[in-house]
């Protein structure tokens, strides 16, 4: 898929994209060369065949989690392994459906959050990193969804 | 260039725009391949198990197949493509779930040291595999989830070096060709079938399509087609005489084995014990050891 200015004969430029979280994406693209904008909206199943092509729209920050696509797309995943263990062994401590693990230092970060808005960051964080299936939310996610996201200053 | 008849202005085609844009899309399924064969590259041999029809003992072959190799001091790896119909762990005893290591996630270890893979190990207990997103129109998305997690399958576990990789494949002609679009055409192909009249056509159109894709190694798995008297030992057919020969005669392939209708193949199987390893005796674990020497020597 390629936006091409029809004005300028360029092809446009990824600049952001939002998931406001009801299963929809917003996908800006502008033109180098007179700096128009245009959002390619997408419905939730457009947004779900994008998803299960394992690829990110814009491009991506940090490489993909091992069984990225089955982890964050198989209902009941996180329970663990039908007659085998509750869990992959390894996992510190057994998720709940759509729970995410914090590291140290990310929770470290979260705290320089101002307190009154420390919990809907938190959430906002988590809801990202569930959707895609990531089990533990470090700085590099937390700088990823940042960018993602449009969470600058959080 | 297109043209608006309107406006007269010419508008390039994509084809015609060389910059690949700001998706990467194509970088990263590039990537995605990249992945994948470098996966695949310390895999000896990939054997694709299918069947143009379901029920004929498919799953049940791929786990006799890959006890059988292991068991013979073969590196083996076992992946369920079954992703809807999840079976293969089960039948290997790989009750242990996957484990997460520094090359990624790792498989389940089943019998003889066999690494296995199936949906059966993510999914808790007997509940139906389930992918999560929107109500409705499930059929447009869902075929590309699943493509897409039996790439992850192939491409994200840690193998290791395998001497061969056995696929088990759901059923259907067309599952085969969606695997050599994804992965490339498996070393060695074995088409499992009841020698029934019913089959023929089934055979014939599997044969065609692996005539096209030009793999050479290719073997009939004539299953369930004469069973044993346990009394007398005296081997019945189930279906007409020669009808493995024939179907393979007219398919234009060669009969690799021919397994007996055995009852123990389902219930040692079921408990996570192939026959090949509860019973090596038996005439039906002797027919899957052979093929596994077939399939070795090939």
């Amino acid at each position: 898929m390629k936006f091409l200015c029809v004005d300028c004969d360029r092809v446009m430029e990824y600049v952001e994209r939002k998931l406001p979280g009801d299963g929809t994406m917003a996908v800006v693209y502008a033109c180098p060369t007179c700096d128009r904008e245009t959002a390619l909206l997408t419905n939730p199943m457009e947004t779900r065949l994008v998803s299960g092509l394992g690829i990110e729209v814009g491009g991506r920050t940090v490489p993909p989690e091992p069984l990225e696509l089955v982890r964050s797309s198989l209902e009941g995943y996180d329970e663990g392994g039908g007659r085998g263990s509750e869990r992959m062994q390894g996992e510190a401590e057994p998720l709940r459906p759509g729970q995410v693990r914090w590291s140290g230092p990310a929770s470290e970060r979260l705290q320089s959050v101002p307190s009154f808005v420390r919990g809907m960051v938190k959430r906002i964080y988590g809801e990202y990193a569930a959707e895609r299936g990531i089990v533990e939310i470090t700085p590099e996610i937390m700088d990823r969804a940042r960018t993602e996201l449009g969470l600058e200053g959080m | 260039m297109s043209e608006d008849r309107e406006s007269g202005r010419r508008i390039r085609t994509y084809h015609e725009v060389a910059d690949p844009g700001a998706e990467s899309i194509v970088e990263q399924v590039v990537d995605q391949g990249r992945r994948l064969r470098e996966r695949l590259g310390r895999v000896g041999r990939v054997v694709a198990v299918g069947s143009g029809k379901g029920g004929v003992g498919k799953s049940a072959t791929s786990a006799n197949l890959a006890a059988a190799l292991a068991a013979a001091g073969r590196a083996v790896g076992a992946l369920d493509a079954d992703l809807d119909g999840p079976s293969l762990a089960r039948m290997l005893g790989a009750r242990d779930g996957l484990e997460r290591g520094p090359d990624g996630i790792g498989p389940a270890l089943g019998v003889a040291g066999v690494k296995v893979v199936s949906m059966d190990l993510l999914a808790p207990g007997d509940t139906p595999v389930r992918w999560r997103g929107p109500e409705g129109h499930g059929y447009l998305w869902q075929s590309v989830l699943e493509a897409g997690a039996l790439r992850e399958f192939l491409s994200d576990i840690a193998w290791g070096d395998l001497d061969l990789l056995i696929l088990d494949l759901p059923p259907g002609t067309e599952k085969l060709a969606r695997l050599i679009d994804l992965a490339g055409a498996p070393d060695i192909v074995l088409l499992v079938t009841t020698p029934s009249e019913a089959a023929r056509g089934v055979v014939a159109r599997s044969a065609r399509l692996l005539a096209e894709t030009g793999i050479e190694r290719v073997g009939l798995v004539s299953n369930m087609g004469s069973w044993t008297c346990p009394h007398c030992g005296v081997p019945e057919p189930l279906f007409p005489a020669g009808g493995a020969e024939r179907l393979a005669h007219e398919a234009g392939l060669e009969v690799w084995a021919e397994i007996p209708f055995d009852p123990r193949v389902a219930a040692e199987t079921d408990q996570g014990l192939p026959l090949v390893l509860a019973d090596p005796e038996r005439p039906a674990a002797r027919a899957f050891a052979a093929l596994a020497e077939r399939v070795a020597a090939a």
